[in-house]
């Protein structure tokens, strides 16, 4: 996983070891054994003038393919696939890292709750217990529906529930996965600021699709003095909330995530910043690191349910506030 | 370093995979578990309902087993209690009569007794008046010579006759 030798014998470089683990890659690096990169080529697609499909090991050590490279550091696009020729950038549908990330914990997560939905199927609760995964499974998602949806959406939670739980459940197992440190796992999908700001699209569609009545007359007429509304501060601030409630959750997931695998790579990215500062230094601060790394892994186990719960429980509470019971006084 | 310029291509891919893991989950996967345990819920309301019924009922019915059993109870105790007043009624009866029977036996047996020796009496001074008719005829027969010894000896029984009489 990391250019042990590389870093013995040069410069270890900490902000690209840094940024190459939570960016995203056109292929999946796994480890480097004597030089040697080893790594999962993924499939190129890109748009331009057709349809191109090609594998990403084309652009192996820097080597251009069909018109397109990937643009060094220092150029706008960096680490991105342009033009060979202008440094332009095609319409891009690369399935990346972080796609295959996405596709892997998705599957995941579609065959245990398919699984979970199966043992419901094929058995009668009313007579038996849940066992195996669907009695793992089944607390979670009472909890979740029950403590966290019921509550705060209110009397219409049954609508909304399949979307939250599903939204907790994908934050979660991507969570998980960018927590392994090897292949399946290991990819930064939920610190990537475009898959969070999906997240927030459909939480955001979710509450003003559905908002009742009452809902937009808060945003658009609401109750306050009428000069409030005839130069229309109120309606702008509301319309305002509208966007900073999902934008808020788009930022707080990504930065959390990606806070998270900052902090771990820097604890153990401090093993081969001291390697060439002799054996003792290393080995001292090799030893605080795993201590530290071994503390940072158990709070981002913690930090990954407190994500994808906390991004339920909002997006609940944004919903709930988009259906509010009429106040008769 | 692109961190917080969302890529083109990764917001096309997640919009697809998570719509496609959406729409498999919010059809095939979640309503199907949080029905199941909504039934199970509700089942579990109405049992625990149903027993807290059953248990007031049992309650119930062990209040009226204390009832009856202490009714029972006092029923017999006025049973015995009953039993034993006429016993003493009964005996006291008893007593009274066989003491009434005996003091009338008594009685008879006391009149007998008195009707008999009243006849004894009688019987007595008739045998004894006869005796002494005879006894009189010997000495008068014997000392008839003089008159006026006669006469006071008569006196003299009579009078001694009279006073046993008396005694």
């Amino acid at each position: 996983m990391l250019p042990l030798r590389a870093a013995a014998e040069e410069k270890f470089d900490v902000s690209s070891f840094i940024f190459g683990h939570i960016s995203d890659a056109y292929d999946w690096h796994i480890t480097t054994i004597n030089g040697k990169h080893i790594s999962i080529p993924l499939p190129v697609i890109l748009i331009d003038d057709g349809l191109h499909v090609f594998s990403s090991s084309k652009f192996e050590h820097g080597a251009e393919y069909g018109g397109y490279r990937i643009a060094p550091d220092g150029e706008p696009h960096a680490g991105k696939i342009v033009r060979s020729a202008d440094g332009s950038r095609p319409l891009d549908i690369s399935i990346t890292k972080n796609v295959l990330g996405l596709l892997i914990a998705s599957a995941i997560l579609i065959v245990l709750i398919l699984l979970c939905a199966r043992w419901y199927r094929t058995h009668d609760p009313l007579k038996e217990a849940p066992k195996g995964l669907a009695g793992l499974l089944e607390p979670v998602i009472v909890m979740i529906e029950q403590d966290v949806i019921k509550d705060a959406v209110g009397p219409e939670y049954r609508k909304y529930s399949p979307y939250l739980l599903t939204a907790f459940f994908f934050i979660l197992i991507n969570n998980l996965m960018g927590i392994v440190p090897f292949f399946p796992g290991g990819a930064n999908v939920t610190g990537n600021i475009a898959v969070t700001l999906v997240m927030a699209l459909f939480t955001f569609f979710m509450v003003n699709l559905f908002g009742n009545k009452h809902y937009w007359k808060e945003i658009l007429w609401p109750d306050v003095p009428l000069f409030l509304k005839a130069i229309p501060i109120m309606p702008v601030i509301e319309i305002l909330g509208m966007f900073t409630k999902p934008f808020s959750l788009m930022i707080r997931l990504f930065a959390n995530m990606l806070a998270g695998h900052i902090m771990l790579l820097s604890v153990i990215g401090l093993i081969f910043l001291t390697a060439a500062m002799g054996p003792v230094l290393n080995g001292s601060l090799s030893f605080v690191a795993v201590l530290f790394g071994i503390f940072l892994d158990c709070l981002e186990l913690l930090v990954a349910f407190i994500q994808a719960y906390v991004f339920t429980m909002l997006s609940a509470v944004f919903i709930g506030l988009a259906h509010p019971q009429h106040e008769t006084n | 370093m692109s961190l917080i310029t969302p890529d083109f291509g990764l917001l096309f891919w997640m919009v697809v995979i998570f719509g496609v893991v959406f729409f498999i989950l919010a059809k095939f996967g979640f309503p199907i578990i949080t029905k199941a345990v909504h039934q199970r819920t509700e089942y579990i309301e109405k049992s625990l309902r149903e027993a807290e019924q059953a248990r007031i009922e049992i309650e119930r019915f062990e209040g009226d087993q204390a009832r009856i059993l202490e009714q029972t109870r006092q029923q017999k105790a006025a049973i015995l209690k009953e039993a034993s007043d006429e016993r003493n009624a009964l005996i006291t009866k008893a007593h009274d009569e066989a003491s009434q029977e005996a003091s009338k036996v008594l009685q008879a047996a006391r009149e007998q007794i008195d009707s008999e020796r009243e006849m004894a009496r009688r019987e007595l001074r008739s045998e004894l008046s006869a005796l002494s008719v005879a006894v009189a005829e010997r000495i008068v027969r014997k000392e008839l010579s003089d008159e006026s010894a006669q006469k006071a000896l008569l006196d003299r029984y009579v009078e001694e006759a009279v006073r046993d009489q008396v005694n």
